[in-house]
Protein backbone atom coordinates (compact mmCIF):
# COMPACT_ATOMS: atom_id res chain seq x y z
CA UNK A 1 0.00 0.00 0.00
CA UNK A 2 1.50 3.50 -0.95
CA UNK A 3 1.69 5.58 2.24
CA UNK A 4 1.15 9.10 1.76
CA UNK A 5 3.93 11.76 3.52
CA UNK A 6 2.61 12.37 6.84
CA UNK A 7 3.72 16.40 6.07
CA UNK A 8 2.60 18.61 3.57
CA UNK A 9 5.45 21.43 3.13
CA UNK A 10 5.07 24.80 1.45
CA UNK A 11 8.48 24.09 -0.01
CA UNK A 12 7.38 21.70 -2.45
CA UNK A 13 9.15 22.77 -5.48
CA UNK A 14 12.00 26.23 -5.46
CA UNK A 15 11.44 29.09 -7.40
CA UNK A 16 15.06 29.35 -8.33
CA UNK A 17 15.87 26.32 -10.15
CA UNK A 18 19.73 26.81 -9.11
CA UNK A 19 18.25 26.07 -5.52
CA UNK A 20 17.91 23.06 -3.56
CA UNK A 21 15.29 21.18 -1.52
CA UNK A 22 17.17 19.10 1.60
CA UNK A 23 15.08 17.51 4.30
CA UNK A 24 16.76 16.86 7.36
CA UNK A 25 15.04 14.29 10.26
CA UNK A 26 12.87 13.42 11.11
CA UNK A 27 15.76 10.71 12.63
CA UNK A 28 18.47 12.47 12.26
CA UNK A 29 22.01 11.33 14.11
CA UNK A 30 22.59 15.35 14.80
CA UNK A 31 19.20 16.48 16.07
CA UNK A 32 18.48 15.38 19.52
CA UNK A 33 14.66 15.14 19.36
CA UNK A 34 12.14 13.97 16.46
CA UNK A 35 11.96 17.02 14.19
CA UNK A 36 11.90 17.41 10.45
CA UNK A 37 13.42 20.58 8.91
CA UNK A 38 12.69 21.00 4.81
CA UNK A 39 15.03 23.70 3.64
CA UNK A 40 15.50 25.05 0.28
CA UNK A 41 19.63 25.70 -0.25
CA UNK A 42 21.43 28.38 -2.54
CA UNK A 43 24.64 26.44 -2.41
CA UNK A 44 25.69 26.20 1.50
CA UNK A 45 23.04 28.86 2.58
CA UNK A 46 19.41 27.85 3.89
CA UNK A 47 17.59 30.36 1.94
CA UNK A 48 13.85 28.96 3.64
CA UNK A 49 13.19 26.74 6.39
CA UNK A 50 10.10 24.48 7.08
CA UNK A 51 9.83 23.41 10.35
CA UNK A 52 7.53 20.58 11.08
CA UNK A 53 7.28 18.90 14.57
CA UNK A 54 4.54 16.23 16.04
CA UNK A 55 6.44 13.30 15.49
CA UNK A 56 6.30 12.69 19.28
CA UNK A 57 2.42 13.47 19.83
CA UNK A 58 0.97 10.90 22.25
CA UNK A 59 -1.99 12.82 23.26
CA UNK A 60 -1.32 14.12 26.17
CA UNK A 61 -4.38 16.63 26.61
CA UNK A 62 -6.41 13.95 25.73
CA UNK A 63 -5.55 11.41 28.01
CA UNK A 64 -5.63 14.01 31.07
CA UNK A 65 -9.03 14.29 30.81
CA UNK A 66 -9.55 11.25 31.12
CA UNK A 67 -7.55 10.66 34.10
CA UNK A 68 -7.75 11.50 37.89
CA UNK A 69 -5.69 13.93 39.05
CA UNK A 70 -2.97 12.38 41.01
CA UNK A 71 -2.71 9.79 38.02
CA UNK A 72 -1.63 12.52 35.45
CA UNK A 73 1.45 13.48 37.04
CA UNK A 74 2.99 10.51 35.48
CA UNK A 75 2.08 12.17 32.15
CA UNK A 76 3.63 15.28 32.81
CA UNK A 77 7.05 14.01 33.87
CA UNK A 78 7.02 12.85 30.12
CA UNK A 79 6.87 16.74 28.91
CA UNK A 80 10.34 17.63 29.61
CA UNK A 81 11.57 14.57 30.15
CA UNK A 82 14.92 15.82 30.99
CA UNK A 83 13.69 18.12 34.06
CA UNK A 84 10.71 16.43 35.14
CA UNK A 85 10.44 17.58 38.25
CA UNK A 86 10.03 20.91 37.03
CA UNK A 87 6.76 20.05 35.53
CA UNK A 88 5.91 18.15 38.16
CA UNK A 89 5.55 20.98 40.28
CA UNK A 90 4.24 23.19 37.68
CA UNK A 91 0.94 21.03 37.46
CA UNK A 92 0.74 20.16 41.22
CA UNK A 93 0.88 24.17 41.74
CA UNK A 94 -1.73 24.76 39.16
CA UNK A 95 -3.91 21.93 40.91
CA UNK A 96 -3.09 23.14 44.52
CA UNK A 97 -4.15 26.81 44.14
CA UNK A 98 -7.50 26.17 42.42
CA UNK A 99 -8.22 24.05 45.62
CA UNK A 100 -7.26 26.79 47.97
CA UNK A 101 -4.20 24.67 49.26
CA UNK A 102 -1.03 26.73 50.28
CA UNK A 103 2.25 23.94 51.11
CA UNK A 104 4.10 22.86 53.92
CA UNK A 105 7.27 25.66 54.30
CA UNK A 106 9.55 22.40 53.90
CA UNK A 107 7.97 21.49 50.47
CA UNK A 108 8.29 24.84 49.40
CA UNK A 109 11.39 25.25 50.18
CA UNK A 110 12.56 21.73 48.52
CA UNK A 111 10.41 22.07 45.60
CA UNK A 112 12.58 25.12 44.97
CA UNK A 113 15.86 23.51 45.59
CA UNK A 114 15.04 20.43 43.30
CA UNK A 115 13.41 23.30 40.53
CA UNK A 116 16.88 24.65 40.08
CA UNK A 117 18.91 20.91 40.71
CA UNK A 118 17.06 19.58 37.69
CA UNK A 119 17.60 23.20 35.69
CA UNK A 120 21.01 22.35 36.34
CA UNK A 121 20.83 19.25 34.95
CA UNK A 122 18.80 20.24 32.00
CA UNK A 123 21.13 23.17 31.09
CA UNK A 124 24.33 20.81 31.77
CA UNK A 125 22.24 18.37 28.67
CA UNK A 126 21.73 21.26 26.79
CA UNK A 127 24.80 22.38 26.50
CA UNK A 128 26.59 19.17 26.28
CA UNK A 129 24.40 17.82 23.51
CA UNK A 130 25.26 21.24 21.78
CA UNK A 131 28.81 21.09 21.53
CA UNK A 132 28.85 17.32 21.02
CA UNK A 133 27.47 18.10 18.00
CA UNK A 134 29.86 20.48 17.18
CA UNK A 135 32.88 17.89 18.30
CA UNK A 136 33.81 18.96 21.06
CA UNK A 137 33.82 15.51 22.94
CA UNK A 138 35.83 16.21 25.97
CA UNK A 139 33.28 19.11 26.64
CA UNK A 140 30.36 16.31 26.21
CA UNK A 141 31.83 14.09 28.61
CA UNK A 142 32.53 16.39 31.56
CA UNK A 143 29.09 17.88 31.42
CA UNK A 144 27.38 13.98 31.45
CA UNK A 145 29.59 12.99 34.06
CA UNK A 146 28.04 15.99 36.09
CA UNK A 147 24.25 15.08 34.98
CA UNK A 148 25.01 11.14 35.76
CA UNK A 149 26.09 12.49 39.26
CA UNK A 150 22.60 14.41 39.55
CA UNK A 151 20.41 11.30 37.87
CA UNK A 152 22.19 8.80 40.10
CA UNK A 153 21.49 11.48 43.08
CA UNK A 154 17.60 12.09 42.13
CA UNK A 155 16.91 8.38 41.19
CA UNK A 156 18.32 7.81 45.19
CA UNK A 157 15.75 10.58 46.21
CA UNK A 158 12.55 9.50 43.63
CA UNK A 159 13.34 6.15 42.33
CA UNK A 160 14.18 7.22 39.24
CA UNK A 161 16.67 9.00 37.34
CA UNK A 162 14.56 10.56 34.42
CA UNK A 163 10.80 10.31 35.09
CA UNK A 164 10.43 11.07 38.48
CA UNK A 165 6.73 11.30 39.67
CA UNK A 166 7.90 13.00 42.87
CA UNK A 167 5.42 15.19 43.50
CA UNK A 168 1.82 14.60 45.25
CA UNK A 169 -0.93 17.26 45.11
CA UNK A 170 -0.33 19.05 48.43
CA UNK A 171 3.29 18.00 48.62
CA UNK A 172 5.78 15.69 48.12
CA UNK A 173 5.93 11.85 47.94
CA UNK A 174 8.51 11.29 50.66
CA UNK A 175 11.42 13.82 52.62
CA UNK A 176 14.74 13.10 51.59
CA UNK A 177 16.10 10.42 52.33
CA UNK A 178 19.74 10.37 55.19
CA UNK A 179 22.79 11.81 53.68
CA UNK A 180 21.04 13.25 50.63
CA UNK A 181 22.04 16.77 51.46
CA UNK A 182 25.62 15.80 52.28
CA UNK A 183 25.75 14.06 48.64
CA UNK A 184 24.30 17.18 47.19
CA UNK A 185 26.79 19.64 48.69
CA UNK A 186 29.39 16.61 47.15
CA UNK A 187 27.87 17.12 43.76
CA UNK A 188 27.92 20.82 43.33
CA UNK A 189 31.74 21.21 44.51
CA UNK A 190 32.50 18.47 41.61
CA UNK A 191 30.27 20.00 39.12
CA UNK A 192 31.93 24.25 40.27
CA UNK A 193 35.42 21.77 39.47
CA UNK A 194 33.96 20.46 36.33
CA UNK A 195 32.45 23.52 34.74
CA UNK A 196 35.78 25.38 35.09
CA UNK A 197 37.23 23.33 32.59
CA UNK A 198 34.04 23.62 30.58
CA UNK A 199 34.62 27.06 30.50
CA UNK A 200 38.30 26.84 29.69
CA UNK A 201 37.92 24.31 26.81
CA UNK A 202 34.97 26.51 25.27
CA UNK A 203 34.59 30.35 26.16
CA UNK A 204 37.78 31.51 23.93
CA UNK A 205 38.21 28.48 22.05
CA UNK A 206 38.15 29.93 18.44
CA UNK A 207 36.39 26.98 16.65
CA UNK A 208 33.66 27.22 18.91
CA UNK A 209 33.27 31.06 18.75
CA UNK A 210 33.22 30.94 15.26
CA UNK A 211 30.75 28.04 15.14
CA UNK A 212 28.21 30.23 17.57
CA UNK A 213 29.29 33.91 17.79
CA UNK A 214 27.11 36.04 15.25
CA UNK A 215 25.26 32.96 14.42
CA UNK A 216 21.27 32.41 14.88
CA UNK A 217 20.87 35.88 15.73
CA UNK A 218 18.18 37.58 16.93
CA UNK A 219 16.21 41.15 18.00
CA UNK A 220 14.33 41.33 21.21
CA UNK A 221 11.24 41.88 19.28
CA UNK A 222 12.23 39.40 16.97
CA UNK A 223 11.99 36.76 20.35
CA UNK A 224 9.24 38.97 21.34
CA UNK A 225 6.88 38.36 18.30
CA UNK A 226 7.98 34.64 18.29
CA UNK A 227 6.96 34.12 21.63
CA UNK A 228 10.05 33.29 22.92
CA UNK A 229 10.97 32.96 26.73
CA UNK A 230 13.24 31.21 28.99
CA UNK A 231 17.81 31.78 28.00
CA UNK A 232 16.38 32.01 24.50
CA UNK A 233 14.72 35.60 25.38
CA UNK A 234 17.00 36.42 27.80
CA UNK A 235 19.76 36.29 25.65
CA UNK A 236 18.46 38.62 23.74
CA UNK A 237 19.12 40.81 26.86
CA UNK A 238 15.85 41.34 28.30
CA UNK A 239 15.69 40.30 32.17
CA UNK A 240 11.98 38.59 31.61
CA UNK A 241 11.98 35.34 34.31
CA UNK A 242 8.89 34.54 36.04
CA UNK A 243 11.16 33.68 39.05
CA UNK A 244 11.07 37.31 39.59
CA UNK A 245 8.32 38.37 37.95
CA UNK A 246 5.78 36.67 39.47
CA UNK A 247 7.73 35.20 42.28
CA UNK A 248 6.20 31.93 43.24
CA UNK A 249 7.57 28.87 45.45
CA UNK A 250 10.02 30.06 47.89
CA UNK A 251 12.15 32.64 45.27
CA UNK A 252 10.94 35.49 46.68
CA UNK A 253 13.48 34.65 49.46
CA UNK A 254 16.46 33.62 48.31
CA UNK A 255 19.12 35.52 46.21
CA UNK A 256 19.81 36.07 42.68
CA UNK A 257 20.26 37.11 39.47
CA UNK A 258 19.01 36.97 36.09
CA UNK A 259 22.04 36.83 33.41
CA UNK A 260 20.87 38.15 29.99
CA UNK A 261 22.95 38.00 26.70
CA UNK A 262 24.05 40.64 24.51
CA UNK A 263 23.01 40.07 20.91
CA UNK A 264 21.01 36.93 21.05
CA UNK A 265 23.45 34.23 18.84
CA UNK A 266 24.39 31.08 20.41
CA UNK A 267 27.03 32.61 22.05
CA UNK A 268 25.06 34.12 23.68
CA UNK A 269 22.23 31.16 24.61
CA UNK A 270 25.10 28.94 25.71
CA UNK A 271 26.48 31.57 28.47
CA UNK A 272 22.92 32.74 29.54
CA UNK A 273 22.73 28.86 30.22
CA UNK A 274 26.02 28.47 31.98
CA UNK A 275 25.57 31.59 34.01
CA UNK A 276 22.35 30.43 34.70
CA UNK A 277 23.67 27.39 36.30
CA UNK A 278 25.80 29.47 38.27
CA UNK A 279 22.73 30.93 39.78
CA UNK A 280 20.82 27.73 40.42
CA UNK A 281 23.90 25.87 42.38
CA UNK A 282 23.78 29.36 44.43
CA UNK A 283 20.17 28.98 44.98
CA UNK A 284 20.25 25.08 45.98
CA UNK A 285 22.83 26.15 48.91
CA UNK A 286 20.56 28.91 50.33
CA UNK A 287 17.83 26.38 50.24
CA UNK A 288 19.78 23.82 51.83
CA UNK A 289 20.78 26.01 54.61
CA UNK A 290 17.15 27.45 54.99
CA UNK A 291 15.33 24.52 54.68
CA UNK A 292 12.56 24.52 57.55
CA UNK A 293 12.33 21.12 59.25
CA UNK A 294 8.23 19.60 59.21
CA UNK A 295 6.17 17.95 57.56
CA UNK A 296 6.54 17.51 53.30
CA UNK A 297 2.74 17.35 52.82
CA UNK A 298 -0.30 19.21 53.86
CA UNK A 299 -2.55 17.38 56.15
CA UNK A 300 -5.73 17.61 54.37
CA UNK A 301 -8.00 14.98 53.65
CA UNK A 302 -9.32 16.66 50.14
CA UNK A 303 -5.54 15.42 48.85
CA UNK A 304 -3.65 13.67 51.37
CA UNK A 305 -3.86 9.59 52.25
CA UNK A 306 -4.47 9.44 55.81
CA UNK A 307 -1.46 7.08 58.08
CA UNK A 308 -1.49 3.52 57.60
CA UNK A 309 -2.28 3.89 61.24
CA UNK A 310 -5.73 5.22 60.96
CA UNK A 311 -6.54 3.61 58.46
CA UNK A 312 -6.49 0.70 60.11
CA UNK A 313 -8.39 1.85 63.07
CA UNK A 314 -10.65 5.00 62.48
CA UNK A 315 -13.23 4.34 59.86
CA UNK A 316 -13.62 8.02 58.85
CA UNK A 317 -10.21 7.80 57.88
CA UNK A 318 -10.55 3.84 56.06
CA UNK A 319 -13.31 5.90 54.16
CA UNK A 320 -11.07 8.91 53.85
CA UNK A 321 -8.55 6.91 52.12
CA UNK A 322 -11.13 4.55 49.92
CA UNK A 323 -12.47 7.82 48.05
CA UNK A 324 -8.98 9.53 47.49
CA UNK A 325 -7.96 5.83 45.91
CA UNK A 326 -11.09 5.34 44.09
CA UNK A 327 -12.89 8.83 43.14
CA UNK A 328 -9.58 10.92 43.43
CA UNK A 329 -9.40 14.42 43.95
CA UNK A 330 -12.31 16.52 43.66
CA UNK A 331 -11.28 19.83 42.28
CA UNK A 332 -13.84 22.75 42.50
CA UNK A 333 -14.81 23.90 39.49
CA UNK A 334 -13.16 27.14 37.73
CA UNK A 335 -10.03 27.77 35.60
CA UNK A 336 -6.22 28.61 36.17
CA UNK A 337 -3.05 28.92 34.10
CA UNK A 338 -0.17 28.68 36.01
CA UNK A 339 3.21 28.84 34.91
CA UNK A 340 6.58 28.51 35.94
CA UNK A 341 9.74 29.37 34.77
CA UNK A 342 11.04 25.76 33.07
CA UNK A 343 14.64 25.64 32.07
CA UNK A 344 13.22 25.90 28.11
CA UNK A 345 11.29 29.09 29.22
CA UNK A 346 7.29 29.58 30.48
CA UNK A 347 5.92 26.23 30.97
CA UNK A 348 2.00 27.01 31.51
CA UNK A 349 -0.94 24.80 32.43
CA UNK A 350 -3.94 26.00 31.97
CA UNK A 351 -6.53 23.94 33.70
CA UNK A 352 -10.19 24.21 33.72
CA UNK A 353 -11.93 22.18 36.11
CA UNK A 354 -16.24 21.21 36.10
CA UNK A 355 -15.66 19.92 40.01
CA UNK A 356 -14.83 16.40 39.50
CA UNK A 357 -12.04 14.38 39.47
CA UNK A 358 -10.67 15.13 36.00
CA UNK A 359 -9.97 17.67 34.46
CA UNK A 360 -12.41 19.05 31.95
CA UNK A 361 -9.15 20.25 29.84
CA UNK A 362 -6.05 20.46 30.74
CA UNK A 363 -3.41 22.59 28.18
CA UNK A 364 0.46 22.92 28.28
CA UNK A 365 1.89 26.08 26.90
CA UNK A 366 5.33 24.10 26.48
CA UNK A 367 7.91 26.89 25.52
CA UNK A 368 9.70 24.18 22.98
CA UNK A 369 6.82 24.31 21.13
CA UNK A 370 6.79 28.24 20.75
CA UNK A 371 10.54 27.87 19.83
CA UNK A 372 9.89 25.76 17.21
CA UNK A 373 7.11 27.60 15.91
CA UNK A 374 9.82 30.56 15.37
CA UNK A 375 13.27 29.05 14.80
CA UNK A 376 13.24 29.28 10.90
CA UNK A 377 13.92 32.74 11.53
CA UNK A 378 17.22 31.78 12.96
CA UNK A 379 17.91 29.41 10.41
CA UNK A 380 16.76 31.60 7.14
CA UNK A 381 20.41 33.17 6.17
CA UNK A 382 22.84 30.74 7.45
CA UNK A 383 24.68 27.71 6.17
CA UNK A 384 23.35 24.39 6.66
CA UNK A 385 25.65 23.49 9.28
CA UNK A 386 24.73 26.05 11.57
CA UNK A 387 21.15 24.42 11.59
CA UNK A 388 22.88 22.04 13.84
CA UNK A 389 24.61 24.39 16.46
CA UNK A 390 21.52 26.48 16.44
CA UNK A 391 19.32 24.04 16.53
CA UNK A 392 21.19 22.63 19.80
CA UNK A 393 21.24 26.04 21.19
CA UNK A 394 17.14 25.93 21.56
CA UNK A 395 16.98 22.85 23.61
CA UNK A 396 14.13 21.31 21.29
CA UNK A 397 12.79 18.85 23.55
CA UNK A 398 10.15 16.47 21.68
CA UNK A 399 8.04 15.72 24.72
CA UNK A 400 7.28 18.85 25.99
CA UNK A 401 7.17 20.54 21.79
CA UNK A 402 5.20 17.49 20.83
CA UNK A 403 2.84 16.61 23.63
CA UNK B 1 -4.58 56.82 27.36
CA UNK B 2 -8.32 57.72 29.01
CA UNK B 3 -9.53 57.66 25.58
CA UNK B 4 -8.15 54.57 24.96
CA UNK B 5 -9.60 52.37 27.87
CA UNK B 6 -12.53 54.18 26.67
CA UNK B 7 -12.66 52.81 23.24
CA UNK B 8 -11.27 49.42 25.03
CA UNK B 9 -14.17 49.25 27.14
CA UNK B 10 -16.50 49.02 24.29
CA UNK B 11 -14.37 46.31 22.91
CA UNK B 12 -15.06 43.11 25.24
CA UNK B 13 -17.94 42.20 27.11
CA UNK B 14 -17.44 41.65 30.65
CA UNK B 15 -13.83 41.26 32.68
CA UNK B 16 -12.89 39.21 35.83
CA UNK B 17 -9.89 38.32 37.55
CA UNK B 18 -8.61 34.94 37.75
CA UNK B 19 -5.39 34.02 40.23
CA UNK B 20 -3.54 37.18 39.12
CA UNK B 21 -4.98 37.69 35.61
CA UNK B 22 -7.53 39.53 33.76
CA UNK B 23 -9.98 37.47 31.53
CA UNK B 24 -11.98 39.54 29.29
CA UNK B 25 -14.78 37.99 27.15
CA UNK B 26 -15.48 39.05 23.66
CA UNK B 27 -17.31 38.54 20.41
CA UNK B 28 -15.04 37.40 17.61
CA UNK B 29 -15.88 40.63 15.33
CA UNK B 30 -13.82 42.81 18.08
CA UNK B 31 -10.91 40.38 18.63
CA UNK B 32 -8.49 41.97 15.98
CA UNK B 33 -9.07 45.70 17.10
CA UNK B 34 -8.67 44.51 20.95
CA UNK B 35 -5.74 42.94 20.04
CA UNK B 36 -4.36 45.47 17.90
CA UNK B 37 -4.68 48.07 20.68
CA UNK B 38 -3.51 45.85 23.44
CA UNK B 39 -0.39 45.65 21.20
CA UNK B 40 0.35 49.08 20.36
CA UNK B 41 -1.25 50.94 23.05
CA UNK B 42 -0.95 48.86 26.09
CA UNK B 43 2.03 46.79 26.17
CA UNK B 44 1.24 43.51 25.52
CA UNK B 45 3.84 42.30 23.50
CA UNK B 46 4.36 38.47 23.75
CA UNK B 47 0.73 36.53 22.71
CA UNK B 48 1.95 32.85 24.92
CA UNK B 49 -0.79 30.75 24.09
CA UNK B 50 -3.96 29.78 22.18
CA UNK B 51 -6.31 27.20 22.66
CA UNK B 52 -9.81 26.04 22.95
CA UNK B 53 -12.64 24.93 24.99
CA UNK B 54 -15.32 22.35 23.77
CA UNK B 55 -18.53 22.80 25.84
CA UNK B 56 -20.60 20.67 23.90
CA UNK B 57 -24.30 21.58 25.47
CA UNK B 58 -23.37 25.30 25.13
CA UNK B 59 -25.22 27.56 22.00
CA UNK B 60 -21.83 28.44 21.49
CA UNK B 61 -20.10 25.34 21.56
CA UNK B 62 -16.32 26.53 21.72
CA UNK B 63 -14.45 29.26 23.63
CA UNK B 64 -11.09 30.00 21.70
CA UNK B 65 -8.47 31.43 24.55
CA UNK B 66 -5.68 33.34 24.13
CA UNK B 67 -3.07 34.03 27.03
CA UNK B 68 -0.93 37.64 26.60
CA UNK B 69 1.74 39.02 28.90
CA UNK B 70 3.13 42.25 29.02
CA UNK B 71 7.02 42.32 29.44
CA UNK B 72 6.65 45.78 30.21
CA UNK B 73 3.81 45.71 32.59
CA UNK B 74 4.68 42.61 33.94
CA UNK B 75 0.76 42.40 33.42
CA UNK B 76 -1.18 38.73 32.02
CA UNK B 77 -3.99 38.62 30.09
CA UNK B 78 -6.39 35.87 29.17
CA UNK B 79 -9.02 36.57 26.66
CA UNK B 80 -12.05 34.18 25.45
CA UNK B 81 -13.98 34.55 22.62
CA UNK B 82 -16.95 32.00 22.46
CA UNK B 83 -18.14 31.06 18.91
CA UNK B 84 -20.65 28.52 17.59
CA UNK B 85 -19.80 25.19 16.50
CA UNK B 86 -21.89 26.33 13.61
CA UNK B 87 -19.39 28.82 12.25
CA UNK B 88 -16.01 27.66 14.03
CA UNK B 89 -14.33 31.04 13.49
CA UNK B 90 -12.22 33.77 15.09
CA UNK B 91 -10.11 36.20 12.49
CA UNK B 92 -6.63 35.26 12.80
CA UNK B 93 -3.89 37.23 15.28
CA UNK B 94 -0.43 35.91 12.94
CA UNK B 95 -0.53 39.54 11.28
CA UNK B 96 -0.07 40.82 14.79
CA UNK B 97 2.04 38.05 16.40
CA UNK B 98 4.09 35.29 15.10
CA UNK B 99 3.47 33.50 17.75
CA UNK B 100 0.15 32.84 16.63
CA UNK B 101 1.07 30.64 13.56
CA UNK B 102 1.73 27.69 15.60
CA UNK B 103 -0.90 27.99 18.47
CA UNK B 104 -3.39 28.27 15.84
CA UNK B 105 -2.42 25.90 13.60
CA UNK B 106 -2.40 23.39 16.73
CA UNK B 107 -5.99 24.80 17.84
CA UNK B 108 -7.35 24.36 14.63
CA UNK B 109 -6.43 20.68 14.17
CA UNK B 110 -7.26 19.37 17.82
CA UNK B 111 -10.85 21.70 17.78
CA UNK B 112 -11.64 22.44 14.07
CA UNK B 113 -11.73 25.87 14.77
CA UNK B 114 -11.03 28.09 11.68
CA UNK B 115 -8.82 31.09 11.73
CA UNK B 116 -9.78 33.10 8.95
CA UNK B 117 -6.89 35.00 7.25
CA UNK B 118 -4.75 32.47 8.66
CA UNK B 119 -3.70 30.64 5.33
CA UNK B 120 -1.52 28.24 6.67
CA UNK B 121 -3.66 25.83 8.57
CA UNK B 122 -1.60 22.15 7.89
CA UNK B 123 -1.57 19.88 10.44
CA UNK B 124 1.41 20.41 13.57
CA UNK B 125 1.05 17.71 15.82
CA UNK B 126 -1.20 15.77 13.70
CA UNK B 127 -0.84 14.27 10.00
CA UNK B 128 -1.92 14.82 7.03
CA UNK B 129 -5.11 12.78 6.74
CA UNK B 130 -6.25 12.77 10.21
CA UNK B 131 -9.76 12.71 10.28
CA UNK B 132 -11.81 14.36 13.37
CA UNK B 133 -10.60 16.72 15.91
CA UNK B 134 -9.21 14.88 18.72
CA UNK B 135 -9.76 16.91 21.46
CA UNK B 136 -13.19 17.76 20.80
CA UNK B 137 -15.41 16.13 23.21
CA UNK B 138 -17.16 13.80 21.17
CA UNK B 139 -14.41 12.08 19.97
CA UNK B 140 -13.66 9.29 21.72
CA UNK B 141 -9.86 8.68 23.18
CA UNK B 142 -9.26 5.26 21.49
CA UNK B 143 -10.59 6.23 18.44
CA UNK B 144 -9.37 4.70 15.23
CA UNK B 145 -7.81 6.56 12.30
CA UNK B 146 -8.54 5.32 8.85
CA UNK B 147 -5.23 5.25 7.38
CA UNK B 148 -2.80 3.99 10.83
CA UNK B 149 -4.73 0.62 11.77
CA UNK B 150 -5.59 0.16 15.63
CA UNK B 151 -3.44 -1.85 17.67
CA UNK B 152 -4.65 -4.43 19.64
Amino acid sequence: MEQASPVRSYLEQTANPNNVLVNIGPSHPATHGTIQIIAELEGETVRSADVHCGYLHRGFEKSAEHHPYHKIIPYTDRLNYCSSLNNNFAFAGAVERLLGIEITPRCKYLRTLLSEYNRLADHVTCIAATVMEMGAMTAFLYLMTIRDYIFEHLNHLTGARLTYSYVRIGGLARDLPEEWLKRLEEILLFYERYIERIHGLLDRNRIFIDRTRDVGVMTQEQALHWGFTGPILRSTGLACDLRKDIPYLAYPELDFEVPVGIKGDNYDRYYVRMREMDESVSMIRQCMLRLPSGPVSVNDPRVTLPSKEQVYTRTEALINHFKLIIDGIQVPAGEIYLAHEAPNGELGFYLVSDGSERPYKLHVRSPSFAHMGGMHTLLEGYQVADIIATFGSMNMIGGECDR
Amino acid sequence: MAMNTRILKELYESSEENFGITVLKLKGEDLLPLVTLLKDECGFDLLLDVTAVDYPDCELRFEVVYHLYSSRHNRRLRLKVPVPESCPAVPTLTGLYGSACYAERETHEMYGIEFSGNGDLRPILLYEGFDGHPLRKDYPIDGEQPIVAYRK
